[in-house]
């Protein structure tokens, strides 16, 4: 109770009630204030996110209960935060993140009228607070309250725009995956209560309960994690609700579908490192799984033309990278690209909304094109992120990416042959996007080229500082082999993943890569990220616009390896046509059926008996006469009634 | 006397009554006849009560057997009240259509 990170609730509760401000009084409230009002919550949040780091750092780690969500015979589940390391990284990422989209949202959702204004910001804010909320849990049903919520909020962002079909047929795809891995996070937390009675972190992960767990209970448990994380991080087989997602507003893309929901799954699997550890076949799902996403993802980025989709495609594949990472048991590694892929992927997005904006709502690149001159900061921001995120050193992709890397080396060299051969195709599309919009010359109308101009500071601002991390991010992860003890990033999550690292290596030898074998890898993905970056601005800074339809495998990648039409043949028809029988047969003859048989027996019998009243005093009297002989009757032979 | 021989007119009376009722449509003889059963239930309702009041253990009871006959007045205190009930029916009846059928009466249903 005395300890002073017990506030700590102050920093969900901040956007919760920016969201109530500005979902109550949407109708009355003007766009500055709106704005004002959703940017500043999270502003205050951001500050103390801060306090709560530096608290951290110092050593002061808290876990604050403040009551019982549900008590029921032994099962206790509290309200609880908890404040570590793992997690003060996360609310300064969701919040530092959160609020430069926040002022950027500011000016790019401006031409909005001011009641949809608002409700933009209302949810916005809602969605920070459920992702706190995920966070900063003590446990696991606090993560999945706040799991919930971010689905919910991205829901309704996706569909924000809701009068155009194709979006709220989005927005209802990418809740339909969500729910589909929430179910698996579900079970998982049920098997966790019938085995040990406890879903707080602390309790779990605590040596008496782990020797509860017998292999196959931490081998189903963690799948079942996993197939959460796979909703909502976007991973095979549940990845494709994301490209669809950029139906929403480009910040929003921004924020969630890039910087911090989409993490979700990451944190929660670095969180339950300890089970993961103990389970190498989860790990070594969770590795391919993670493998081929980047891979698949970074192909279908390579043909893709709008400018959005080319970056969900590449979020999805750098997620991969950072399921690989985990898989491997890089922890610290995927943590860390979690961070720079914050800061490079919100960069791009929020550059992708400007070039967007400037173009007057224009995505496609085949007509874009020479933005350079014309858009200055954006252009130069634009291209820091791009060589972060195509892992030139010292950019801070590169140090995330290597460490990845590096730790798939030491677990398979295939899996890091693959890995570099994603992270060249990475570098190609990422170039491949840049070359298109910035370089060459303008081939949209003459109307937008009239129209282009920077935009104004509110967007530029959060540009800028999102540059300066994704170039500078990365040094707080220097590996040992440039400067020993660089890696502060290491240290300060060492606490966090104290317990599965003793685990790990009192379980299986463990042989540090030499400093050679590292040089090598570096330097040879490095070397052919450049090959495939230059490739690309060469190709594609002289790019013309070509009206042949391309065939083979191009077509193949630009249609995204048929994953959704294959989706569709295999579940969505079958599950509509079982709907169809369902309904017209189940439903309309059989139920329907009944309930109108029994109407019509009892109408008709009705009629029949109608004809028995027909009024002659002698026919009711034969009928007494029959009836009593009848009962008569029944007497006589049947003695015992 | 025999308690058969009670039974027997009573069950001829009832009989006559049900057959008079079921074949005749003149109301007055309806309603005799339904008088008829009456007074056969009441004459079976007597001859059982006076058998039952000759057994000893009837003797022996304060009752003395005699609910049965208590009954039956109280069915000819109903049967009066019908009657006059059912004669002002028939009267009235009689009034409006000059004819005591009735089968006439199954035009109510309209």
């Amino acid at each position: 109770m005395n300890n002073v990170l017990h506030i700590v609730w102050l920093i969900p509760i901040l956007p919760l009630i920016g969201f109530l401000i500005n979902g109550l009084f949407r109708n009355s409230l003007s766009k500055s204030v709106a704005g004002f009002v959703g940017s500043a919550v999270i502003l205050a949040s951001f500050a103390l996110s801060i306090f709560a780091f530096l608290q951290v750092k110092s050593g002061n780690t808290h876990l604050a209960h403040y009551f019982n969500l549900i008590n029921i015979d032994a099962l206790r589940i509290g309200f609880d935060f908890k404040i570590d390391q793992l997690s003060s990284l996360f609310l300064l990422i969701i919040t530092g993140v959160g609020f430069l989209i926040h002022v950027y949202s500011t000016s790019y959702m401006h031409e909005e009228p001011s009641k949809d204004f608002a409700k933009y910001f209302a949810y916005l804010n809602l969605f920070v607070f459920s992702m706190l909320l995920l966070v900063m849990g003590g446990n696991y049903i606090i993560m999945f309250i706040g799991w919930e919520g971010v689905g919910l909020c991205s829901y309704l962002l996706i569909g924000f725009w809701f009068k155009n079909n194709d979006y709220t047929n989005a927005a209802k795809k990418a809740f339909i995956m969500n729910r589909i891995g929430d179910l698996g996070f579900l079970l998982a937390v049920f098997w966790l209560i019938s085995k040990i009675g406890t879903v707080s972190y602390d309790e779990v992960f605590s040596a008496t309960s782990l020797a509860k767990l017998s292999t196959t209970d931490i081998t189903g448990i963690t799948l079942l994690f996993f197939v959460g994380a796979t909703g909502k991080s976007a991973q095979i087989p549940l990845y494709t609700w994301l490209p669809d997602a950029m139906a929403g507003p480009t910040p929003v893309s921004a924020l969630i579908h890039a910087a911090t929901m989409v993490t979700a799954g990451i944190y929660m699997i670095a969180r339950s490192s300890i089970l993961y550890s103990m389970a190498p076949v989860t790990q070594c799902v969770v590795a391919i799984v993670g493998l081929s996403t980047a891979i698949l993802a970074a192909t279908i980025a390579l043909k893709q033309n709008d400018i959005k989709k080319v970056l969900a495609y590449s979020t999805v594949s750098q997620l991969g990278y950072m399921f690989l990472g985990l898989g491997v048991g890089a922890y610290t590694g995927a943590v860390f690209h979690v961070m720079t892929h914050a800061f490079f992927k919100a960069l791009l997005f929020l550059g992708a909304g400007s070039v967007i904006h400037a173009m007057g709502g224009e995505q496609d690149m085949r007509n874009m094109g020479g933005l350079k001159k014309h858009m200055r900061i954006t252009h130069l921001t634009f291209l820091l992120g791009c060589i972060a995120i195509a892992g030139i050193p010292p950019f801070s992709g590169f140090f995330s990416k290597d460490e990845i890397l590096a730790a798939a080396f030491e677990a398979s060299p295939v899996f890091w042959v693959i890995g570099v051969a994603g992270a060249m195709m990475t570098a190609f599309y990422m170039f491949r996007l840049y070359g298109m919009t910035f370089l060459g010359k303008f081939r949209g109308t003459h109307e937008q080229e009239h129209h282009l101009h920077e935009s104004p500071a509110a967007i530029t601002f959060p540009l800028i500082v999102l540059a300066i991390l994704a170039v500078f991010g990365g040094f707080v992860g220097i590996p040992e082999v440039f400067v020993h003890g660089g890696h502060k990033l290491a240290e300060f999550l060492a606490p966090v993943f104290a317990q599965t690292n003793a685990y790990v290596s009192s379980h299986h030898a463990h042989e540090a890569l030499s400093h050679n074998t590292e040089y090598i890898l570096m330097g040879t993905s490095v070397l052919l990220a450049l090959v495939a970056l230059s490739y690309a601005i060469n190709k594609f800074s002289k790019y013309q616009k070509t009206e042949t339809a391309s065939t083979g495998l191009a077509k193949v990648l630009e249609n995204k390896w048929y994953v959704d039409e294959l989706y569709d043949a295999v579940i969505v028809k079958p599950l509509r046509s079982l709907s169809a029988f369902f309904n017209n047969v189940i439903e309309k003859k059989g139920i329907d059926g009944l309930v109108n048989g029994v109407g019509k027996a009892v109408n008709y019998g009705g009629r029949q008996l109608r004809w028995i009243q027909s009024g002659q005093v002698g026919a009711y009297v034969l009928l007494m006469v029959i009836g009593m002989l009848v009962l008569f009757i029944i007497q006589f032979f049947v003695k015992n009634i | 006397m025999d308690i058969k021989a009670y039974i027997a007119l009573s069950l001829t009376l009832f009989t006559t009554g049900i057959i008079g009722v079921l074949v005749r449509r003149n109301a007055i003889i309806v309603f005799m006849c339904v008088e008829l059963m009456l007074n056969a239930v009441n004459l079976l309702l007597v001859a059982f009560s006076k058998m039952h009041a000759v057994s000893p253990a009837a003797k022996a009871s304060l009752t003395y057997a005699s609910d049965a006959q208590i009954f039956v007045f109280f069915i000819m205190i109903v049967a009066a009240a019908e009657v006059s009930v059912g004669l002002a029916i028939i009267v009235m009846m009689y009034r409006n259509t000059h004819s005591i059928d009735v089968n006439f009466l199954n035009r109510l249903k309209n």
